[in-house]
């Protein structure tokens, strides 16, 4: 078995950790919520890798092709990205609030604004 | 066939786009707390014929399971669709009152249309029986949540809805990865279909991760300890009705995952025999129930207090779910209703000290005993229930988890179990100690109106009701406890 014979898996790895690490390490939350996606994209490509099948074509009935790749985790995936963008513009609209109440999109200076005796 | 079980599901869906669409002011409340009473009508007639049938199945769209989509009611989900829906029902007439006054009237619409999409969400992760179906209903009653948090006085409600949003979607999406994986061993998607191809594959390494990705995702959504970090902020600066109805049913419904997962679709043998559940599950429940419990006596606001506290109970539902028993599984079942309806109540209690007070700090309390007599002793019956008194459904649940641990011969977990209620008294104490003990400057009367205390009492009562009648719960949980670890009590 080659390095490379689950090319797809190692590249969905790398991408969620890409995300996971940024989710983390930023403190700008925009910057997360990009990150969030990164994670969620790279979930996208292992369920898409999935239905995949070697010499396999777009799965439409027609003769002289037997063998498909499987449609059913792109369908799972069309789903799942409707919900990644919800999840984003929610996110998103969130960090608006935040700008407008804070002034800042930076999580060290909000927190830093709390800590300060404000009215509860 | 009967079209409930879709209804029950669909009614809060469209519900919640036709709420979006009224004019702000009352309607938008009236029409939520209908369907929510229609959802509770609709789960007890469900309830019923799960209980004489055994299983019931929806075919949605007519496509046969496991091909379709399969919507599927047994006793566990049957439980938790009562609960839901109960929960809703009570909380949704106190909503009225106490979220106009906490959230502008203008936002209305908008508000009542996401605390719709947010049951429905809940009750179709009940009632679905296809694990990709509840990751989507996951995310919507998820997405319903953050933007009602966000709803909050308080502007720290943002920056909480904000990490609650970034810690959820990653669990979801672990689920999501843990679902692909087995979807990619089984070529399957229906829980009753996985539960039997998994055995054929079990012992492969991508099961093993599977399972990995889906307790771990399950858990950063129940808030299980070390994972329940975005909880306490949540829980603290949400509108109150919404906090109530939050902490009563989102972990619940997760807690409910977990079993799902852990004990029929994995299967007991799975999860405790191939791999280590019992190290996971039991350590994390003890540390957790033990140190949140500490770290609630020290808070000065009370919603946070409770919210601390709702880790801690959550640690004791984990707790019966990692004794890999029938009896430890009946008291998880258990204390999940019974957990809802204490804190259900003792939330509520703190939404009509909200009306008056705007806060809920530890110093607004002072004298309430004479001040706000009928709330304060709900928040004292709630909190008994809490500790586990006998008589309130506290102490049901308590002891049906001894029971488990005794059995077991876990010792030391009845001391564990014995020591958090002991906390619980501490932290309760001081709320009573505050209240009924010192007086403040001004002694006036100044009660809750009535349309915020009666859905209190009422679940108040209910936290009477099932603590001396079992017959109910206590029926339910051993049916479904037995039926899904396959394990005779």
């Amino acid at each position: 078995m080659s390095l490379f014979a689950h090319y797809n898996y190692h590249l969905a790895i790398i991408l969620a950790m890409i995300g996971f690490y940024t989710m983390i390490s930023r403190s700008n939350l925009v910057k997360k919520v990009i990150g969030l996606n990164v994670f969620q994209v790279s979930v996208f490509i292992l369920f898409i890798s999935i239905g995949v099948h070697e010499d396999g074509t777009v799965p439409i009935l027609r003769e002289g092709y037997e063998i498909y790749s499987n449609p059913l985790p792109h369908v799972l995936i069309l789903t799942a990205i409707v919900v990644g963008i919800a999840v984003t513009a929610v996110a998103l609209a969130l960090v608006v609030r935040i700008r407008e109440e804070y002034g800042t999109v930076e999580e060290d200076q909000v927190q830093a604004q709390d800590e300060e005796p404000g009215p509860t | 066939m009967s079209q409930t079980l879709a209804l029950i599901v669909v009614v809060p869906m469209l519900g919640a786009a036709v709420a979006a669409l009224l004019p702000a002011g009352r309607l938008p409340w009236l029409l939520a707390t209908a369907v929510s009473w229609y959802m509770l009508a609709a789960a007890a007639m469900l309830a019923g014929q799960a209980m004489d049938l055994g299983v019931l199945s929806y075919a949605m769209g007519n496509w046969e399971p496991p091909f379709g989509i399969e919507y599927r009611l047994d006793p566990a989900n049957a439980l938790l669709a009562l609960l839901i829906s109960g929960l809703a029902a009570v909380v949704l007439p106190f909503a009225g009152r106490s979220l106009a006054s906490e959230v502008p009237e203008e936002k209305s619409p908008y508000l009542y249309g996401a605390l719709l999409l947010f049951l429905c969400g809940q009750m179709g992760i009940a009632v679905s029986g296809d694990a990709f179906n509840i990751f989507v209903f996951l995310e919507i009653s998820s997405l319903a949540t953050y933007t009602l948090i966000a709803l909050g006085r308080d502007r720290r409600a943002l920056t909480a809805s904000f990490s609650y949003l970034i810690m959820g979607t990653v669990g979801a999406t672990f689920f999501l990865i843990g679902v692909g994986l087995l979807y990619a061993m089984t070529g399957t998607l229906n829980m009753a279909d996985l539960a039997l191809r998994i055995p054929e594959v079990a012992a492969s390494r991508t099961v093993h991760t599977a399972y990995a990705f889906i307790v771990v995702g399950v858990c950063l959504k129940l808030a299980l300890f070390p994972l329940h970090l975005w909880l306490p902020n949540a829980y603290t600066y949400a509108p109150s009705a919404v906090t109530a109805l939050m902490a009563a049913t989102a972990t619940k419904v997760a807690i409910y995952l977990l079993i799902r997962f852990i004990y029929s679709v994995f299967g007991a043998d799975f999860s405790f025999g191939e791999m280590p559940t019992v190290y996971l599950l039991v350590p994390l429940a003890v540390v957790g129930l033990l140190s949140t419990s500490v770290v609630a006596i020290g808070q000065d606001k009370i919603k946070r207090m409770l919210a601390y506290s709702s880790v801690a109970q959550i640690g004791y539902m984990v707790l019966g779910i990692g004794m890999a028993s029938a009896t430890g599984l009946t008291a998880a079942l258990l204390h999940l209703f019974n957990h809802a309806l204490m804190k259900g109540a003792l939330f509520m209690a703190l939404g009509c000290i909200a009306i008056r007070f705007g806060t809920s700090r530890l110093e607004v309390f002072r004298g309430l005993g004479r001040r706000m007599p009928w709330t304060m002793a709900a928040f004292v019956a709630g909190g008994l229930s809490l500790i586990g008194v006998p008589l309130t459904v506290g102490f049901i649940s308590k002891w049906y988890l001894v029971l488990a641990a005794i059995e077991l011969g876990w010792w030391p977990i009845v001391a564990v179990i014995i020591v958090g209620s002991l906390l619980a008294v501490v932290y309760i104490w001081r709320v009573v100690e505050v209240a009924y003990l010192q007086t403040a400057d001004d002694m006036s009367r100044c009660e809750a109106p009535l349309s915020l205390l009666v859905p209190t009492w009422v679940l108040i009562l209910a936290n009477f009701w099932f603590g001396i009648d079992t017959r109910l719960t206590i029926g339910i949980a051993e049916r479904a406890a037995a039926m899904l670890s396959g394990l005779t009590p």
